[in-house]
Parts: C-alpha cells; sequence; structure tokens
C-alpha cells in the first residue's frame, strides 16, 4: 500500500514536472507577457499568432534556423560516412593498424572536446574559418568522430566475418563490401548514430559563441542567447523562439520515437 | 579508409590537444607571442587563484549532486517503469523529452520558472502559502549553483531511466520469483537482487552523469553566466571567460589541463571502485 502510494505520487510528481513547464511554454507563445505572468497555465483568451509574426519580422529567425539545418546536416552526414569508413576498417582489420587507430580515437572520448577551445579558436583564426559554417561543421566532425566510430565499430564487429570473407571470395573489393554489405547491414545503427550527432549539433552552443560574431552566420542556440538579452523579460518572445528551435527535435522524437530513445541511450552508454 | 577521419581527427582533435598542453606552460594573450614561463601557470593555480579555487568546488559540488540525484532518481523510476504497460512506455516518453530539447532553450525556460516575480515556481510557493520560499533562486549567490543542478537533473534523468531500464531488464526474472517465494519484501528485493544485479549499468550512468557535468557549459551560460559573484560559475566556463573575456589564453590552456587531469581521475576512481563492487577484476 504505502509502496503504490510512493511510487504514483513520484511518478506523477516527474511528470507533472516535464509537462507542466512544456505547456506553458507552448500556450505561452500565443499569449503576451501579462496573460503568462498571471496565467501561465490557462488557455489563451486569443489564440493569437502575433508572436510568431513578431518574431518573423524583427528577430531574423529564418537566417539562424537555414545556419542550423546546413550545419548539422552536413556535420551529421560526413560524420557518419566517415565514422562509418573507419570503424569498417578497424572492425575488419587484423593488423596492429587496427587495433592503434582504435585506441587513437578511443582517447578522443576520454579528453572532453570543450577543453580544447583555445587552440580550436586560434587555429581558426588562422585559418580563417572563424564566422564560417564550414568552420562550425569541421569542429562538429572532429568532435564527434569518436563517439561514432566507438558505436560503430562494435555495431560491425556484430556482424559476421564470414559473410565479408564470402563476399572477398567472390571478387568484391573493399569497397564493395562496405557499400554494398556493410553500410546496408547497419543501417539501423546509422540512424541511431545519426539522430544523436544531430543532436549534438542541433543544441551546441559553445563553439558557435566562440567562433561565429556575424548576424548572418550565427546558429538557433546563439540566436536564443541573443533573444535573452534583447527580450530582456519578455518571455513571450522568448517561449516563441524556443518553440521555433525546438520544433524539428520535437517532430524528430514523435516521429521516430524508437531510433531517437536507441541513439541517445547508446550515446551514452557507448561514450 | 580510415584516412578521412584519422585526418581530420589528428588535424582538429588530436593537435589541438597537444598545442593546448604547449600553451599551458606559456604567458600568452592570443596575439603577441607565447612567452615559455615553464610551471609558473599551474604553481599560480595551485597557490594563489581563490575563483579558480572556489569554482573547482563549485564544479565538484555540482558534479556530485547531479550524479547522485539523477542516479538514484533514475534508478527508482526505472524499477517503477520496468515492465512495458502502456502507462509504463508513455511515462517513458514523456520523462525521456527534456533530452531533446536544447541546452539554451532548457536554459530560458527554466529562468523563466525561477524568475523572482513572475516566474511560476514561486507562484506556486505562494499559492499554497509558502511565501517565505519564494526566493530569487538564480540571482541569489546561495542558490544559483544549486537551482541548475535541478534543472540538469529535470533535463537528464529520463535519458538515465531509459538507460537502466534496458539494463534491468536484463536481470533474471526468476530470481524475484524466487525472493517473493521466500518472503521478501520489496526493499529486500531492491537491496540484494537489483541493487547489485544493476551495478554495471550504474558504472555506465555515474561515468556519463560525471563527464556530463564537468562539461557543462550551455546551461551555466543561458541561466546565470556564472554569477552571481561566480557563484554558479563552473570550469569550462570559467575557461572560457579566462580565454575570451580576460585575454589570458596561456592560463586558460593551464585551467584546461587541470580538467582533463579531473575527469580522467574520477573516471579511473570510478571504474575501480565499481569493479571492487561488482567483483571483476
Amino acid at each position: 500500500m504505502f509502496y503504490k502510494v510512493f511510487k504514483t505520487t513520484l511518478l506523477s510528481l516527474f511528470a507533472a514536472a516535464v509537462l507542466i513547464p512544456s505547456s506553458i511554454v507552448i500556450l505561452g507563445t500565443f499569449k503576451d507577457d501579462l496573460e503568462i505572468y498571471t496565467k501561465p497555465l490557462a488557455l489563451p483568451k486569443h489564440w493569437s499568432l502575433r508572436n510568431f509574426q513578431t518574431l518573423i519580422e524583427t528577430g531574423n529567425v529564418f537566417t539562424p534556423f537555414k545556419n542550423s539545418v546546413i550545419v548539422a546536416i552536413f556535420s551529421v552526414s560526413l560524420t557518419l560516412l566517415f565514422a562509418s569508413m573507419a570503424a569498417y576498417m578497424i572492425a575488419r582489420s587484423t593488423t596492429v593498424t587496427g587495433k592503434f587507430l582504435f585506441l587513437l580515437f578511443a582517447l578522443g572520448l576520454a579528453i572532453p572536446g570543450q577543453v580544447n577551445i583555445i587552440p580550436i579558436y586560434h587555429l581558426f583564426v588562422q585559418l580563417h574559418l572563424t564566422n564560417s559554417l564550414l568552420g562550425l561543421i569541421l569542429v562538429n566532425i572532429a568532435l564527434t568522430l569518436p563517439i561514432a566510430i566507438f558505436i560503430l565499430t562494435a555495431f560491425f564487429k556484430d556482424l559476421s566475418r564470414e559473410m565479408f570473407e564470402a563476399a572477398a571470395i567472390d571478387g568484391a573489393g573493399h569497397w564493395r563490401i562496405y557499400r554494398s554489405l556493410a553500410l546496408p547491414l547497419c543501417r539501423p545503427a546509422l540512424a541511431a548514430t545519426g539522430i544523436f550527432l544531430f543532436v549534438i549539433c542541433w543544441n551546441d552552443l559553445l563553439f558557435p559563441l566562440m567562433l561565429i560574431s556575424e548576424l548572418d552566420k550565427k546558429t538557433l542556440p546563439l540566436t536564443l542567447i541573443d533573444f535573452r538579452g534583447e527580450y530582456a523579460t519578455s518571455y513571450s518572445m522568448l517561449f516563441t523562439a524556443v518553440m521555433v528551435a525546438s520544433i524539428p527535435m520535437v517532430i524528430m522524437y514523435l516521429t521516430m520515437q524508437r531510433t531517437f530513445v536507441a541513439g541517445l541511450t547508446a550515446g551514452a552508454v557507448k561514450g | 579508409m580510415a584516412f578521412p577521419a584519422f585526418a581530420l581527427y589528428s588535424f582538429l582533435y588530436l593537435y589541438p590537444s597537444l598545442s593546448n598542453v604547449y600553451y599551458s606552460f606559456h604567458r600568452w594573450d592570443g596575439v603577441t607571442k607565447p612567452e615559455f614561463v615553464g610551471l609558473h601557470n599551474f604553481a599560480y593555480l595551485a597557490t594563489n587563484d581563490d575563483l579558480f579555487m572556489k569554482v573547482l568546488g563549485n564544479n565538484f559540488r555540482f558534479s556530485f549532486i547531479v550524479v547522485i540525484f539523477q542516479t538514484l532518481l533514475a534508478l527508482l523510476f526505472a524499477t517503477f517503469l520496468l515492465k512495458n504497460t502502456k502507462t509504463t512506455i508513455a511515462l517513458r516518453i514523456v520523462f525521456f523529452f527534456p533530452t531533446i530539447l536544447s541546452s539554451v532553450s532548457v536554459g530560458l525556460i527554466w529562468t523563466f520558472l525561477y524568475d523572482p516575480n513572475f516566474g511560476f515556481i514561486n507562484a506556486l510557493f505562494k499559492a499554497v502559502g509558502l511565501d517565505g520560499l519564494a526566493l530569487n533562486w538564480l540571482g541569489d549567490g546561495k542558490y544559483s549553483l544549486y537551482a541548475i543542478a535541478l534543472t540538469q537533473i529535470w533535463f537528464h534523468t529520463g535519458q538515465m531511466v531509459v538507460i537502466y531500464v534496458a539494463g534491468l531488464q536484463q536481470i533474471p526474472q526468476e530470481l524475484y520469483e524466487a525472493a517473493e517465494v521466500d518472503g521478501a519484501s520489496r526493499w529486500q528485493q531492491f537491496k540484494s537482487i537489483t541493487w547489485p544485479m544493476a551495478l554495471p549499468t550504474t558504472a555506465v550512468v555515474v561515468a556519463y552523469t560525471t563527464i556530463q557535468t564537468f562539461r557543462a557549459f550551455d546551461l551555466v551560460y543561458s541561466m546565470t553566466q556564472g554569477g552571481p559573484l561566480n557563484s554558479s560559475d563552473v570550469l569550462v566556463t570559467l575557461i572560457y571567460n579566462t580565454a575570451f573575456s580576460s585575454y589570458k589564453w596561456g592560463y586558460a590552456s593551464a585551467q584546461s589541463i587541470i580538467l582533463v587531469f579531473v575527469v580522467l581521475l574520477l573516471t579511473y576512481l570510478q571504474r575501480r571502485t565499481l569493479r571492487i563492487n561488482t567483483g571483476e577484476k
């Protein structure tokens, strides 16, 4: 009896802790500030789209949105490509090179990428890669390669060796086996890893904050930080901006819920 | 085939890591030529820098609170949500939801919730007559770090629940049935079956959370920027400010080397402790 009450109470409390703030934000996008302060959880008096309109007219949300999409898509697809190639080579290697490479990438898992902000900034200034989306993409790839290689190598190692050997006997080269056999077989792992990487790239603040200062190169998290200063306590505008920044993730989460959870937990477990 | 990954990784990860070590032995403002100062930066950090010690302490406290509460909460929720029913699956989806939001979004949402005048939390306290608890959560140095820790726990508990559920579902059901037959209480079952069997998962969750809390930047930056008076500063926000506000680049590099050591040391200690507990060698 006590257990049941304890369990129900705790679960309800945490569910409420998630659902109430989410509702406040979603409902708040249709309200003005006063209504948010006085009745945060009530349905809006008028379902007005004025906040969205203001956001589009004044704050430049399209450009950061577009930048975030470009950075995330290129970072994720290139990381997946390079990581799967390296993982395939490491998993199939019988020589010491494969082991060495794996250890080298494992080093990247031990050192958090955030500690390298100073040398990376300095290097990027010299290479004229600040204020450049290409720069952000390169940083993202370099920082997420170790974890992606780690997850994918584990997956490739689970595939049967005989199958690859049979393909090799039939005369298929490494490239051919990688493209026509290994990649299609690891599609679920690629999808899960891809989502994990997408969340990282879409949400990153530190590197854009450091590398980007021009308005037309800013990504969404950076724009949200700017909004915080600009609309200091205009929560209706902040909520609307948060909503716009989160919509792609929410849609992906709701439609690909399984892959999402698999990706974000694999990332944690393997990392 | 590993060449593109190897090249990019060497150039943008390994090489910067090595330069970081090099810079840490220099006095450098990022513009002029770095001047070699030996171990001076480290000596200064260890003996003269009260701010660094304060922030190091902050980060340890932040990490400790988040690791303990988030892990226990996630384990508890996972035992509640272990069976696959409609309700438990729905609840897991709800609990996991914050994980998909960006740290900046979470930071902004919680800035509102904590707002001393208009925020939801204080409104709630006032509504139930606890006006004394309606505090300035982020604006008062006594609470700011803990307020951010709570946000972090809200943010990632659901992710850990899912990891625990996967781990706990591996435990053979017969163990519980046998314990049930022997009349073991729920608490005894938890203590003698769930906890020891879940130790490998706990090791993973604790290690991941520790690293996550020492990498923390986005949430702190978007909620308090480390303030008021550095009360909520953590290592990465400090390093960022040392480099980009004070332009002490060599010094910031030295700070980040300490961060690497802290993370490696903690990871090593945790592995050792948890290995002893699981009886592995």
